[in-house]
């Protein structure tokens, strides 16, 4: 299989204009005339749908949860990223392209990323109109933030409420569409399975989750924005039900999985308190703007953190990385705790922990000006774990929180399966090997709004293959696959949930394919989640059946496609024998213990085709050249 | 007509119903117990105020009409937004603590409904003489209908003045919250103005109720004779 | 931890429902109540009975997907708080824990203590939005905002949806959700233009829906996570009243 990311040709920054200038275009008497859906209403998902609907296209937009407003993207507190420049400090299009490259440690498609940075400044002005309440001077004019990675002021924010915000215009975008006629919603339903026929992407098979009911939808093209699959380590910053299903179900059928060992850190999250924690809490990155971390000096101090003074504390990102401090992007700063704590210098039970103290700032600003920018942030950590965080450092440590990996899309967002397109998180392009703080947002609005409205047009304008009957045999044949395997699954009748192997393989992976991983860990964790997945299908117990609400069931679905994609990202980790972003091999370090990098041979997408179950996949590459941006060593010293 | 039929009956419609007629009963009490409150200027204040008000027809009897239909609009929008809204919650709670609700704003209804019937006995007692005939014969020097004794008499027994107590103590309790309720309902209860508004509606209560009270309680008391 | 939990079963919206008493054992304080709940589920489960069926995702409090009335309070015993950020340190040893879904007529329940809150979706959909095609948008800062209405619009924004107001409110009003949605989009000069109609438009579908009217008891804004107050019922009742006089529907 050759992979073609179908690059427009011309130079970097006029391959969008030149791209857009030259796609084919779907008359509007003919827009109706195509069906596409929409699986997942994130902030991808809702504007997708949303953008496409006023076009004319009719839409179907499903998710899993009650309504699309609740979709995972509504946690994101921070930020988002434009290169608008209102603060007339030094921010071009072109930074933000350069910053978000660097970032990603030279692992993302510079075409690609460029674009984003384009689209950035539309998406702010979308969001606005659409109602956004951005954060305003006095003067009425949209404020900023700095945020890790970026030496300028670019990050738009609501509060802590960013995603929140954001979700809601989208939605709020869908919601005028599903009035207007041109979207219809179906909350609370699954894609199992993608339906191909011709090997176009012309279907899925949905289960509606309340009724229990699988039917088989199909349409002219596919979008999946299903969001990252971070949840396969168990304890993440993700929803309870986010999951990998619709991308592994698509993987399966013979979309290439890119880069899926790219896993981020986040490095502000709240420590894990017990085994039998659900999830974890993240607090925003813009607490790095006024926080500083520190850990004691020295290893043991059981001194509180008040009582120990200045000259016995020790500030290591201001130490290590001067020019950025405490804004170092977020590997860096993850791994800059775990090694303190490795060293025993951690704070709080167990000693995974880091300190990340306002007194100063408190100090500088007063607190008033501190509870305006946090307080939300502030009373939740409060809420976790009864501490007061303006009168005691905040204790932090890296928790997994998002995936840069995902399917594999060329520069449509298409995926190799033509008429599947992947948007968001769910697809790999943008972060390269590590996402900067507050380009999540930026991307998957980018997508949504400004990408996958122009790129699925040119699609359908070829229409190649015409959308089936939902009868058609693949359909029946994927229905019927669906099906068996639900009933496989609540006919074992084993001993153990679906809850204990989800936990066993998070434990795997982030004990071995977490925040260091080496060569003999990576496969000893391969064995171990073949075997869990082997006993997973002996000894797995679903109570209920299939015909009604059954949240046992949904979640043996999840776990299961998990169990396949964690030895997955684990081969990738392995076979990616360098350093870079997130993806740190203790084998491949510099002696400060930073990537160490090998552009030599690993400047590559791992693009991972599934060849049958049970078979080892087969790995395609697609080599990232760079035209603008000099590959270099990361510094942020 | 069908569609202002249509925005007076939503529900914010009839809440709106609700505060502009409960605003002008309001605006009535507010006068009523100024205008009782000339008892303790003596017996010629009160008797030419009330004078003043009968033989001013074309006054009175609009007045009248106008509360007389802000009576009935409010108990039937009242009646039926009660009725209404009893019906939304389908199957109750087994457990069920209040949170945040004051009794009062819970039993508007209830207290209302009480008012009522306050409210008639006390035209009967006191404008129609249906219950005490003999009040409607008292007549002052000046060939005025005696206010002033009327009342004396009517709160000679102490029974009575205490009933009235207590019904303008129930008025006042409906109005603690009806007032808040009404600067919510007609959109006066903003932000800024929430809390001083919350508090302003109890004083204006209390201030109703010792008005109020302080008649019967005066004549018990012999303070006015 | 001994905990015992009251919970109301019920298999479907058709079916009969009635509360059934689970001990929990090894609870502990520092846990999240629906981590609790994960406990009773992993154990019912591993017996081969249904897990009690409640709906969560995020756990953080932002998504707006918990529910459930605990010991009689929409989102348990603490304000300002979700049921997923309510913790067993709220509850003493031994406690019995009554747990109830929303109840409202217009949040038909599907299973368990899961309930259909899709009102609010079509509540939205009759006008809680800014129609503005993508692409459409001037520049962001073509248009100021003064930083108090920005503030307030935030707000009321804050809402997550969640129906708390709606399961505390003794007429299972849903004012406190529209009122806040037409607040944060009428404040802001972007929503202007269509701020009659959507006033008009929103409050229509609330009642069609079958949620109660205000009786401004402010039970609502006592339980509701994020504190947004009752003077944004206020604001939606002037702005309905003004668009009512317009007589533009």
């Amino acid at each position: 299989m050759k992979l073609d990311a179908k690059i427009p040709s011309g130079p970097l920054a006029q391959k969008w204009t030149n791209y857009k200038n030259e796609i084919r275009l779907v008359s509007p008497a003919n827009k109706r005339k195509y069906d596409i859906i929409v699986v997942g209403t994130g902030l991808a998902g809702a504007s997708a749908a949303a953008s496409l609907g006023e076009l004319g296209y009719n839409v179907k937009a499903f998710c899993l949860q009650d309504s699309p407003r609740r979709a995972h993207s509504v946690a994101a507190q921070g930020g988002i990223n434009a290169a608008k420049n209102y603060r007339n400090d030094g921010d071009s299009v072109h930074r933000l392209f350069y910053d978000t490259i660097k970032g990603g440690d030279f692992r993302a498609r510079e075409a690609n990323v460029h674009r984003l940075a384009e689209v950035s400044l539309n998406v702010i002005d979308q969001a606005t109109a659409q109602g956004v309440p951005f954060a305003r001077e006095y003067s009425g004019y949209l404020a900023t933030r700095s945020f890790g990675g970026a030496q300028v002021s670019r990050t738009f924010y609501a509060r802590g409420q960013t995603g929140q915000q954001l979700l809601l215009g989208a939605y709020q975008a869908l919601m005028c569409q599903v009035s207007a006629g041109t979207v219809k919603i179906f909350p609370r339903h699954e894609m199992l399975e993608l339906v191909l026929v011709n090997n176009h992407a012309k279907g899925i098979v949905v289960r509606d989750l309340i009724s229990g009911k699988i039917s088989t939808v199909t349409a002219d093209a596919v979008v999946l924005a299903t969001g990252g699959y971070s949840n396969a380590f168990y304890l993440s910053t993700s929803g309870v039900a986010s999951n990998v299903t619709a991308s592994w179900r698509a993987h399966r059928k013979g979309a290439l999985f890119a880069n899926p060992c790219f896993t981020q850190i986040h490095p502000t999250c709240i420590p894990v308190s017990g085994d039998y924690q659900s999830k974890l809490t993240l607090m925003s990155e813009s607490l790095r703007n006024d926080g500083r971390v520190w850990v004691p000096k020295n290893a043991g101090d059981k001194r509180s953190p008040e009582q120990i003074p200045d000259s016995d504390r020790d500030y290591y990102l201001e130490r290590i990385y001067p020019a950025y401090g405490n804004l170092v992007p977020r590997d860096i700063a993850s791994r800059a705790a775990k090694r303190v704590c490795d060293e025993g210098r951690g704070v709080g039970p167990g000693g995974l922990g880091v300190f990340l103290d306002f007194r100063d700032a408190i100090k500088r600003l007063g607190e008033p000006v501190i509870r305006e920018r946090y307080a939300n942030l502030f009373d939740m950590y409060h809420e976790i774990t009864i501490e007061n965080a303006y009168k005691t450092p905040m204790r932090i440590y890296p928790a997994i929180h998002y995936a840069m990996g995902g399917l594999w899309v060329d520069y449509n967002l298409m995926s190799n399966l033509p008429g599947l397109f992947v948007i968001g998180e769910a697809n790999f392009s943008d972060h390269g090997a590590n996402r900067l703080g507050a380009s999540a947002l930026m991307q998957g609005l980018a997508d949504g709004y400004f990408v996958l409205p122009y790129t699925i047009g040119d699609y359908l304008a070829r229409n190649e293959v015409k959308r089936p009957a939902a009868d058609v045999p693949e359909a029946k044949l994927a229905e019927t696959e669906t099906a068996a395997r639900l009933n496989k699954l609540l006919s074992i009748r084993g001993k153990r949930t679906p809850v204990e192997f989800h936990k066993q393989l998070g434990r795997i992976l982030w004990d071995n394919c977490g925040m260091a991983r080496e060569e003999a860990g990576l496969k000893k964790a391969m064995q171990a989640i073949a075997a869990l997945r082997e006993e997973f299908w002996q000894n797995v117990i679903v109570p209920g059946s299939h015909a009604d609400l059954n949240m046992a069931l949904e979640r043996a679905g999840r776990v299961a496609d998990f169990l396949e994609l964690g030895e997955l990202l684990c081969l990738d980790a392995l076979e990616r024998r360098e350093s870079c972003g997130c993806h740190l091999r203790t084998e491949f370090q510099t002696p400060e213990g930073e990537c160490l990098r090998n552009d030599t041979d690993y400047a590559y997408v791992a693009a991972w085709e599934f060849t049958g179950a049970g078979k080892p996949p087969q790995l395609h590459k697609e080599p990232l050249v760079y035209e603008e941006a000099h590959m270099a060593q990361r510094s942020y010293k | 007509m069908n569609s202002f039929w249509k925005l007076v009956t939503s529900s914010v419609g009839k809440k709106l119903v609700m505060g502009i007629t409960g605003t002008v009963l309001f605006a009535f009490v507010v006068v009523h117990m100024i205008g009782n409150l000339q008892v303790f200027l003596g017996r010629d204040a009160i008797n030419h105020y009330a004078e003043f008000l009968q033989t001013n027809a074309e006054l009175l009897w609009p007045t009248r009409i106008i509360l007389a239909v802000c009576v009935v609009l409010h108990i039937f929008t009242g009646a039926s937004l009660t009725l209404e809204n009893r019906s939304k919650r389908g199957v109750a709670y087994d457990v069920k603590k209040i949170v945040g609700a004051s009794l009062v704003s819970r039993t508007m209804f209830i207290s209302g409904s009480i008012i009522l019937c306050f409210i008639v006995y006390h035209i009967l007692h006191f404008t129609t003489g249906t219950t005490n005939p003999e009040f409607m014969a008292l007549k002052d020097a000046h060939g005025r209908h005696d206010v002033y004794r009327i009342i004396l008499a009517g709160f000679a027994n102490p029974w009575a003045a205490g009933f009235y107590v207590l019904g303008v103590g129930l008025l006042g309790f409906h109005l603690s919250h009806g007032v808040r309720a009404l600067c919510e309902t007609l959109g006066l209860r903003l932000e800024n103005y929430a809390a001083c508004i919350d508090r302003t509606a109890i004083v204006v209560a209390w201030i109703l109720f010792l008005g109020f009270a302080s008649v019967p309680v005066a004549v018990v008391l012999q303070v006015v004779r | 931890m001994k905990i015992t939990v009251r919970v109301w079963r019920q298999k479907k919206a058709q079916s009969a429902g009635r509360f059934v008493e689970y001990p929990v054992e090894g609870a502990n304080p520092d846990m999240s109540f629906l981590e609790m709940l994960d406990v009773l589920n992993e154990g019912l489960v591993k017996k081969g009975e249904e897990p009690v069926h409640f709906d969560s995702d995020c756990r953080e409090g932002i998504c707006g997907t918990c529910s459930c009335v605990i010991n009689g309070e929409a989102h348990g015993p603490e304000s300002r708080v979700t049921t997923c950020q309510t913790y067993m340190r709220s509850f003493k040893d031994g406690d019995t824990i009554t747990v109830e879904p929303f109840r409202a007529k217009a949040f038909p329940l599907i299973k368990d203590l899961v309930v259909d809150r899709t009102a609010f979706d079509r509540i939205i959909q009759a006008g809680g939005f800014i129609s503005v095609n993508t692409g459409a948008a001037p520049e962001a800062n073509s248009i100021p905002v003064p930083k108090h209405a920005s503030d307030l619009s935030m707000d009321a924004a804050a809402c997550i949806g969640c129906g708390a107001c709606v399961a505390s409110c003794k007429n299972a009003s849903a004012s406190l959700f529209v009122a806040a949605k037409i607040a944060h989009l009428n404040l802001l000069p972007h929503g202007k233009p269509e701020k009659d109609r959507r006033a008009l438009a929103m409050i229509q579908a609330m009642d069609a829906e079958g949620f109660g009217g205000c009786s401004v008891t402010g039970s609502c804004e006592a339980v509701c996570p994020k504190g947004i107050p009752i003077s944004f019922i206020s604001r939606m009742n002037r702005d309905y009243m003004v668009a009512a006089l317009k007589m533009r529907e």
